[in-house]
C-alpha cells in the first residue's frame, strides 16, 4: 500500500509508473473529436482499444490508430466479446503485433445477459498468455477462489467488475470488493465496468481500490467531456479520502460536539 | 478457390496470405491476421499457404471499452 505521510501517490501497473487512476475506454463517443476531449478531460494515461475486421476498401483502422497515436496516450488492447479461450489468446496475439505491446485486457465473455467472465476460460487463457511474456490484466469478478488462481496463473492485475458491462449499477456487491482489497493488500485492483456516476468511482477508490477503468459512463453521457472531468474528480476524490484514513461506521449515534460544559445539563428533562 | 474472409465467402486466385492481402488490397494497411482461427504473424505471411475453405480474419484497431 502507499506511504501515506508521502506525497507521491504513483500507480504502478507491470512496472509502468502512473499517475493518473482513470482508464478511459474509447468506444460509443458521439464523434472522434469528442473522444479526443473526453479523454483530456479524464487526464487518462491509459485507454482501451480493441480489433475488429477491417475490409479492404474501408481505412477505419487507421484513421482511429492515428487519432490515438496523437493523443500520446498508453493502449490497453482488449479481448472484448471473445466467447472461447482459443479466441480470446488467438486475439491477443493479433493486438499484440497491431499495437505494439504486451499488455491485454483479457475479456472470456461466458454469458449474453450479463456479459459476465467466463472464469474458467479466463484463468486457462491468462496462463498461455502469461507463459508466451504478455502482461494480462484479467476482467474477472469479485471471486476471491479465482483472483488467487489468476494471480498464480501469472496476472499482477486484477479486474473485478462493479456490475455488469453498460449496466450503470455501480458497486453491486461492496462486501466482496472490500474482501479482495482486503485479501490481496499488494497487487493493483481495478474496478472495471458497470460504473454509472463518478460517486461509484469515488466508492470504488475509498474502498482502496487502485484504479478505475470505464467507458459508457462518459461517452453516452450527455456531455462526455464534462462527464470526464466529474470522474477524474470523483477518482481523486475517493483516491485523498482512502489516502486519509475513513473513520469506521458505526451503528448509534455519537456527538460531535463537546457533551461537557453543555449549559443545562443539570435540568431534569421534561 | 473459395475460401471465407472476415465471415464473407470470396473466390481468389492468391495462394499465400501475403498474396491475399495484395489481391484485396489490404497491402500497406496496418491489419494482423488469423488463419483458420490461429494467429499468423506479419512475418509468417508469406509462408502461409491457403487451401480451399480456409477461413481468414484480417483486423484493425478499432474503438474499445
Amino acid at each position: 500500500m502507499q506511504d501515506i505521510a508521502s506525497d507521491a501517490d504513483v500507480l504502478s501497473l507491470y512496472g509502468v509508473p502512473l499517475s493518473s487512476r482513470l482508464i478511459v475506454g474509447t468506444a460509443q463517443y458521439p464523434s472522434p473529436a469528442i473522444l479526443t476531449e473526453a479523454i483530456k478531460a479524464a487526464r487518462a494515461e491509459i485507454v482501451t482499444v480493441s480489433l475488429r475486421r477491417e475490409s479492404g476498401a474501408s481505412r477505419s483502422g487507421e484513421k482511429f490508430w492515428a487519432l490515438i497515436r496523437d493523443l500520446g496516450v498508453r493502449v490497453l488492447p482488449n479481448t472484448a466479446g471473445c466467447r472461447t479461450v482459443k479466441e480470446a489468446v488467438t486475439t491477443a496475439e493479433m493486438a499484440r503485433e497491431v499495437f505494439n505491446t504486451s499488455w491485454i485486457k483479457l475479456e472470456v465473455i461466458g454469458e449474453e445477459d450479463t456479459l459476465q467472465p467466463d472464469v474458467f476460460g479466463l484463468v486457462e487463457a491468462a496462463e498461455i498468455l502469461s507463459r508466451d511474456g504478455f502482461q494480462v490484466f484479467p476482467y474477472t469478478t469479485e471471486d476471491l477462489v479465482v483472483a488467487e488462481k489468476l494471480l498464480r496463473a501469472g496476472c499482477e492485475v486484477l479486474m473485478p467488475w462493479g456490475a455488469p458491462i453498460g449496466t450503470a449499477r455501480g458497486l453491486n456487491n461492496p462486501y466482496a470488493l472490500r474482501a479482495l482489497r482486503a485479501h490481496f493488500s499488494q497487487t493493483p485492483l481495478i474496478v472495471d465496468a458497470g460504473i454509472g456516476v463518478p460517486s461509484h468511482a469515488a466508492a470504488a477508490m475509498e474502498l482502496g481500490y487502485d484504479a478505475i477503468l470505464l467507458n459508457t459512463a462518459i461517452a453516452k453521457a450527455a456531455d462526455p467531456a464534462a462527464m470526464a472531468r466529474a470522474f477524474a474528480l470523483g477518482v481523486e476524490a475517493g483516491r485523498a479520502g482512502f489516502r486519509a484514513g475513513p473513520i469506521e461506521p458505526r451503528d448509534m449515534a455519537a456527538p460531535s460536539t463537546p457533551v461537557i460544559g453543555r449549559p443545562f445539563t443539570d435540568l431534569a428533562r421534561a | 478457390m473459395r475460401i471465407e474472409v472476415n465471415g464473407k465467402r470470396r473466390e481468389v486466385t492468391a495462394e499465400t496470405l501475403a498474396a491475399l492481402l495484395r489481391e484485396l488490397e489490404y497491402d500497406d494497411r496496418h491489419v494482423a491476421t488469423a488463419l483458420n482461427q490461429s494467429f499468423v504473424r506479419k512475418a509468417d505471411r508469406d509462408a502461409a499457404r491457403l487451401k480451399e475453405g480456409d477461413r481468414i480474419e484480417i483486423v484493425s484497431p478499432r474503438q474499445g471499452g
